[in-house]
C-alpha cells in the first residue's frame, strides 16, 4: 500500500477532474435521454471522497449512498464502467442492474452504492464488525448525506459501532439539503457533529472544500484506528452545485448562496495551493483538465456501443450458486436451457 | 436416532455449524448471556464465547443490517429475531438489502445470511407479538424461506440454511419449541434441502397441505378422520420459498382433494400460492375446489376465546375436509 504522504496531490487533483467532468457529461447524456431514473450529481463535494481515498489502503472498505459515482471513480472503478452502469450497459460497474444509485466494485472495495437513505450505515457497521472479527488492520469509510442522521438505521449504527468499537469512520457529507430540506429544518442540532457526542464516538468538523484538510483528518484518525479499533466521525462541510438530482432546479436556495460556494470550489483550491508551491503550471492543468474529457467522452462512446444484459440473464442474479425451484437444474444450465426454450424472459415456472 | 425437542434440535443445529466454520457467528437480543430468550442459544456463549456469540441491544434494523454488511465482507451471520414479529421493525435489511445485493450488484455480492427466530401466533400475546410473517417474506425474489414442524427439520433446514450462500429465513415455530421427535445421532451429519417437502402421514382421500404450526393439527386431524374412513395425506412444504411443486403435484393427482392448512392471513397468504399452482398445473387431476384454511382475516385479538376463534383449528379442518371429500 502506498502510504499518504506519498500519493501524488496532482493525480489526486486529475482525480477531482474527472469526476467532475463524469458528472457534467452525465447531466448532459441525462437530458439527452440516454440515462434513466434518479441521478444525482457531485459536483461540488470532490473534495471529500478524493481527500478520504488518498488518506487511506486501498483495500480498506468504502460504502456510501446514492450519490455515488465519485466513490467509485476515486476506487479506480474505470469511467468506462461507470457510464456503461448509467446507460444500463452490461459492462457496467453492477452490469447495468445497479443504476446510478447502485454503483458496486468488489475488487475496489467499493461496497456501493445504497439508495435507502442511512440504510447502509448499518452495513457499514458490519463490514467494520467483519474487520476486527477476523483481527485485520482496516478500516471501513462510510460516507452518507445530512439527510441520513435523522434516521433511525442512523442512531442504531452509532450505538452499536460505539458499543463493539468498531474500525469505522463515520463520513457525514454535509452539503447543507437533504433534497429540498435545509439541515436547519430537519434537524435539532445546532451542528451535526454533536450526534456522535450522542454515542460517546469522537467527532470533528472539517472544511470538505479543502482536500488537503479531509485528508490529512482522515489519515490522521486511520491510523489511530489501526493501532486500535473506534469509531470516529467526521461532519464534512460542503456544498453540492446541482439539485437533489437532475430534476431538481434547486429553487429553495439563492443564486448568491451557490456562487459564495464556487468561489470556494475544492478543484480551484488546490490548483491554486499546487501552483503557489511550484507544483503545478497552468499548461500542466489545462493538459489535465483535458485528459480528464477525453476519457469521459471515451467513456460516453464505450457505454454506447457496449451491449445490452442479455433477456435471457434475467434470472441470473436473484440467487448465487444455484436453482432456485427445486429439480432446476443450476443457474448456467438453466440459462441456457431457456435460450434454446424461451424467447420472452418472462417464462419461469409458472 | 433419539428423541430430544425442537429447542435441542436448533442448539444442535447452531452448535454444528459454529463449530464447522469459523465465519458463522450467533448475533440477537439476549442469545448470549441471558442464554437465549426461549433459550435456543443455551450454553453456546460458554461453549465458542463472546466473539462469536453477540448480545445486542433492542435494535433490529441496526443488527440485521451489520449482518448484512458483515456477510457482504465473506463473513455467515446467524441473526436471531426474538420473534419475526420485530424483524418488522428491520422490514428494509431483511427486504431490501440482504435479498436485492446480488442483483443490484451484478453478482458481485451475495449475502450468506440466515435470519432466525419463532415465528407465528403464539398464545394471547395480542396482534403486534402473533405475525406470521411467511407470505410477506415468501413474496421477495432473492429471500429463502422455510418453516420446520419437527425437531428432525429444525435441525437440518438450520443446518442447511446457514450454509446456503443467499438470505435464508428459518421460521421457527413458537409454540412447538419443547415439542419432541426423533432426530438423528449428533454424530450423524444432518442436512435437509430447502425446497423439498416432505410426506408426514400418507393417505389416498385428501391431501392436506400444511407447514410449521399447522403441521401437528393437521396430523391430529388425520388420525381423528381415520375412524370416518377419511384417509388423509399429510404433506409438510417444510419451506415455502422454494415451493417444492413437485410434491404438492404428486399429492394431489394421488389424492385428487386437496386442503391448505396455513398459519398465516387469508389474503394473498401462502395457500393462494400453493391454490393457483395446483389450479394451473394439474387442474385436470382435482375432484373437487381446493379450499384453504387460514387465520381470520383480522388483527390478533389477546382475548383466549376469540384467538382461538381467529386461528385454524381442528373443526375447521375437519369441515374443510369433509366439504371437499363430499362426506
Amino acid at each position: 500500500m502506498q502510504p499518504v504522504e506519498q500519493r501524488d496531490e496532482v493525480e489526486m487533483l486529475s482525480l477531482m477532474l474527472l469526476i467532475r467532468r463524469f458528472e457534467e457529461r452525465a447531466s448532459q447524456q441525462y437530458q439527452a435521454q440516454k440515462i434513466g431514473g434518479f441521478c444525482h450529481l457531485y459536483i461540488g463535494q470532490e473534495a471529500v471522497v478524493t481527500g478520504a481515498v488518498a488518506a487511506v489502503r486501498d483495500d480498506d472498505y468504502i460504502i456510501t449512498a446514492y450519490r455515488d459515482h465519485a466513490h467509485a471513480l476515486a476506487r479506480g472503478t474505470s469511467a468506462d464502467a461507470c457510464m456503461a452502469e448509467l446507460f444500463g450497459k452490461e459492462t457496467g460497474c453492477s452490469r447495468g442492474l445497479g443504476g446510478s444509485m447502485h454503483f458496486f466494485d468488489r475488487k475496489n472495495h467499493m461496497y456501493g452504492g445504497h439508495a435507502i437513505v442511512a440504510a447502509h450505515v448499518p452495513l457499514a457497521v458490519g463490514m467494520a464488525f467483519a474487520i476486527k472479527y477476523r483481527g485485520e488492520d482496516r478500516v471501513t469509510l462510510c460516507f452518507f448525506g445530512d439527510g441520513a442522521i435523522n434516521q433511525g438505521a442512523f442512531h442504531e449504527a452509532l450505538n452499536l459501532a460505539a458499543l463493539y468499537n468498531l474500525p469505522i469512520v463515520f463520513i457525514c457529507e454535509n452539503n447543507l439539503f437533504a433534497m429540498g430540506t435545509s439541515v436547519k429544518r430537519s434537524t435539532s442540532l445546532r451542528q451535526i457533529v454533536d450526534r456522535a457526542e450522542g454515542y460517546d464516538i469522537p467527532g470533528e468538523i472539517v472544511d470538505g472544500m479543502n482536500f488537503r484538510e479531509v485528508r490529512d483528518k482522515i489519515a490522521e484518525i486511520a491510523d489511530s484506528i489501526r493501532k486500535e479499533p473506534h469509531p470516529a466521525f467526521l461532519e464534512m462541510r460542503t456544498y453540492r452545485y446541482r439539485g437533489h438530482s437532475m430534476s431538481d432546479p434547486a429553487s429553495y436556495r439563492t443564486k448568491q448562496e451557490l456562487e459564495k460556494y464556487r468561489l470556494d470550489d475544492p478543484i480551484t483550491r488546490l490548483r491554486a495551493q499546487l501552483t503557489r508551491e511550484g507544483k503545478l503550471t497552468n499548461e500542466q492543468f489545462d493538459m489535465l483538465d483535458k485528459r480528464a474529457k477525453e476519457t469521459v467522452l471515451a467513456a460516453v462512446k464505450f457505454a454506447e456501443k457496449s451491449p445490452q444484459p442479455p433477456l435471457d440473464t434475467l434470472y441470473d442474479y436473484t440467487y448465487a450458486n444455484g436453482a432456485m425451484e427445486p429439480g432446476r437444474p443450476p443457474s448456467e444450465e438453466a440459462a441456457q436451457q431457456r435460450r434454446e426454450a424461451a424467447p420472452s424472459p418472462n417464462t419461469n415456472s409458472r | 436416532m433419539r428423541e430430544i425437542t425442537y429447542r435441542q434440535a436448533l442448539n444442535e443445529a447452531l452448535s454444528e455449524e459454529l463449530e464447522r466454520d469459523p465465519n458463522v457467528f450467533l448475533m440477537g437480543e439476549e442469545v448470549a448471556e441471558y442464554q437465549g430468550a426461549y433459550k435456543v442459544s443455551h450454553g453456546l456463549l460458554q461453549r465458542f464465547g463472546p466473539r462469536r456469540i453477540i448480545d445486542t441491544p433492542i435494535s433490529e434494523n441496526g443488527f440485521a443490517g451489520l449482518g448484512v454488511g458483515a456477510a457482504m465482507v465473506g463473513l455467515r451471520p446467524i441473526i436471531e429475531f426474538m420473534t419475526f414479529s420485530f424483524s418488522l421493525v428491520a422490514f428494509d435489511q431483511v427486504v431490501n438489502n440482504a435479498p436485492n445485493m446480488y442483483t443490484m450488484s451484478g453478482g458481485q455480492f451475495n449475502i450468506p445470511i440466515t435470519f432466525r427466530g419463532p415465528n407465528g401466533p403464539a398464545h394471547q400475546l395480542g396482534a403486534t407479538h402473533s405475525h406470521a410473517t411467511e407470505n410477506f417474506y415468501a413474496s421477495v425474489p432473492g429471500l429463502k424461506v422455510c418453516t420446520p414442524a419437527t425437531p428432525r427439520d429444525a435441525k437440518g433446514l438450520l443446518k442447511t440454511a446457514v450454509r446456503d450462500d443467499n438470505p435464508v429465513l428459518v421460521l421457527e415455530a413458537e409454540l412447538l419449541y419443547s415439542s419432541k421427535g426423533m432426530v438423528e445421532p449428533p454424530d450423524e451429519e444432518l442436512l435437509i434441502p430447502l425446497g423439498k417437502a416432505e410426506v408426514k402421514r400418507e393417505g389416498s382421500d385428501v391431501s392436506i397441505i400444511c407447514y410449521a404450526q399447522t403441521v401437528p393439527l393437521a396430523l391430529q386431524v388425520a388420525a381423528q378422520l381415520e375412524e370416518e374412513d377419511i384417509s388423509a395425506e399429510i404433506l409438510d412444504l417444510r419451506s415455502i420459498k422454494p415451493l417444492d411443486e413437485q410434491a404438492i403435484f404428486d399429492s394431489v393427482t394421488k389424492t385428487h382433494r386437496v386442503v391448505i392448512v396455513e398459519q398465516d392471513h387469508p389474503f394473498c397468504g401462502v395457500g393462494a400460492e400453493v391454490c393457483y399452482r395446483i389450479q394451473k398445473n394439474v387442474f385436470d387431476a382435482l375432484d373437487a375446489p381446493v379450499i384453504r384454511v387460514s387465520q381470520e382475516d383480522v388483527p390478533m385479538p389477546y382475548n383466549e376465546r376469540l384467538e382461538k376463534a381467529v386461528l385454524p383449528n381442528a373443526d375447521k379442518l375437519i369441515k374443510a375436509i369433509k366439504q371437499v371429500c363430499y362426506a
